[in-house]
């Protein structure tokens, strides 16, 4: 376990190292950010209005029984830009591209390509990670973004248009209680969880051939389950831990 | 331009497995630079093996691995740079890379490690695969493709950088005849024109007396021969005749001990439809 997390450690460092060794990278990164920001952004539109419209139910009914139903728009925007945007947003693209990821690196590795890629003097690492985790970098955040802005929408169609909430209160309720502070301690878990998902996965992948429970194919679909879980519980424990240091 | 050295490949003491099983112990050998050596033997018995640890794949367990006068264990990490960059390797499925095209996983090498223009490098890429019959194919990807033109496309990049040593994992193992014949007949012209070292794994045996000047067979975990195509054919070694010979091994007992299945045991029953009516 230890072992693990020094080498993951090692691999994300070496990963990072190689993301600005050459122009060809530039290449590679738009590839991945199209892959893992530009095509996740359905999933996250649709996962995003839902959650803010079902947070902009709870709340109504919870704060109207106060009589406090006018501070709407500030529930919704602070437990999504602190809490649930970068979280929700790290599990969807987990799922969807991380779990790719390790498919992807798996099957390399069992089918020789990695190999061919050592012996043709080009480190794997840096051709198939390091695009990956630049790519992350750049895509959590602004997909994070995205999914508060969609979820705020979402709390508004249900707090106010479905549920004759005040318009103008609502959004004067963002504008006051949302801080700066907020946005960005979400911005940063968001950097973390990026970083977290994409280190786990490919090193999953990458190192698919030393599982001891399974070789081959199995060997890569029991290696996605495990990067899929484990990165789940890194984003949850990790959420813990940042939350604590943030706010 | 300055004529490349074609280096010969020593394995002093070397002894070779995974983890700590050992599947090759303390074999001493010589590749002959210049030459095509073919490294024979049965399945499983550690051809493939040894030829990732002479690409330093996997670390040997003991002994040397000697490329050019260069001890593999000892080279730094430049150095290994510069013997890569002048090895090919062909790998047993091609181990073409998926997501790119054929022309642009033959053109991979030269764009990672040459200079050369985008014009340069498609026309050296669309020789090679010409030189292998694909020169068609340039924009399939390998899963658009057979696995004989999958394994000429691994053969197309591994040249592609004209190297000096070309090591080749059973280049016609899964091929019909006529496809094996014509990559034998480019692996002669390839040596004859450019002088290369070559290191093919294979126990193919028309493969083999067609192509190789040096021949090293492995069996038992060790070297059973090494020389000369001639002097391998004039062996008496009664193990190494019968590979040669494709006899099988005479036994005292059956092979065949166990009765017939009875269908009776079967969990469906299909005897309706294996009945004549």
């Amino acid at each position: 376990m230890l072992g693990d997390t020094g080498a993951m450690f090692l691999f994300l460092l070496e990963s990072f190292g190689r993301i600005f060794r050459s122009w060809g990278q530039f290449r590679k990164i738009i590839r991945q950010i199209y892959f893992i920001g530009v095509k996740s952004v359905s999933v996250i539109t649709l996962i995003s209005l839902f959650t803010g419209m079902v947070i902009g139910l709870q709340m109504y009914y919870a704060l109207a029984k106060f009589g406090a139903d006018g501070f709407l728009g500030a529930a919704v925007s602070l437990s999504l830009v602190r809490e649930l945007g970068p979280v929700l947003t790290a599990i969807m693209i987990t799922g969807r591209a991380g779990s790719s990821m390790t498919a992807e690196i798996g099957v390399m590795r069992i089918s020789e390509q990695v190999d061919a890629l050592r012996v043709m003097d080009i480190n794997p690492i840096g051709y198939l990670v390091s695009p990956k985790l630049a790519a992350s970098i750049l895509c959590f955040p602004i997909l994070t973004a995205f999914f508060d802005l969609v979820g705020i929408l979402g709390g508004y169609l249900t707090g106010v248009l479905l549920l004759d909430g005040n318009s103008g209160v609502y959004w004067y309720r963002i504008s006051a209680y949302l801080k700066l502070s907020d946005i960005t301690g979400g911005f940063i878990k968001s950097l973390v969880f990026g970083v977290l998902v994409c280190t786990v996965c490919c090193y999953m992948g990458y190192y698919t051939h030393m599982r001891r429970d399974a070789v081959g194919p199995e060997g890569v679909s029991q290696a996605t389950t495990a990067a899929v879980v484990t990165s789940c519980v890194l984003i949850l424990l990790s959420d813990y831990i940042l939350t604590s240091l943030l706010f | 331009m300055t004529k490349q050295t074609t280096p010969d490949i020593l394995l002093e003491g070397l002894t070779i497995g995974y983890g700590e099983q050992a599947v090759i112990s303390g074999i001493d050998a010589v590749l002959p630079g210049g030459k095509i050596s073919v490294i024979l033997g049965g399945s499983g018995c550690g051809k493939s093996t040894l030829l990732k640890h002479i690409l330093k794949l996997h670390p040997a367990l003991a002994g040397r691995i000697v490329i050019g006068g260069h001890d593999l264990a000892k080279l730094d990490r430049r150095g290994m740079h510069c013997l890569r960059q002048r090895m090919g390797v062909l790998f047993q499925d091609g181990a073409l890379l998926g997501s790119l095209t054929l022309g642009d996983n033959v053109a991979l090498p030269l764009r990672e490690h040459t200079r050369l223009s985008e014009k340069d490098v498609l026309e050296r890429v669309q020789a090679k695969l010409g030189l292998v019959g694909l020169a068609d194919f340039h924009d399939y990807y390998p899963n658009e493709l057979s696995g004989g033109m999958r394994k000429r496309a691994g053969l197309a990049r591994a040249m592609v950088m004209d190297p000096p040593l070309l090591f080749c994992d059973e280049p016609t193992s899964g091929l019909d005849p006529v496809t094996a014949a014509e990559l034998d007949q480019l692996l002669l012209e390839l040596k004859r024109r450019s002088d290369m070292t070559l290191v093919v794994v294979s126990h193919d045996l028309d493969s083999m007396r067609t192509i190789a000047d040096h021949v090293l067979v492995l069996g038992e975990g060790r070297v059973l021969f090494q020389g000369s195509l001639p002097e391998l054919e004039a062996t008496q070694d009664e193990y190494l005749r019968r590979f040669l010979d494709r006899q099988a091994a005479d036994r005292t007992t059956p092979r065949l001990t166990m009765p017939p299945l009875d269908f009776k045991v079967m969990k469906r029953d299909c005897s309706a439809y294996l009945e004549e009516e």
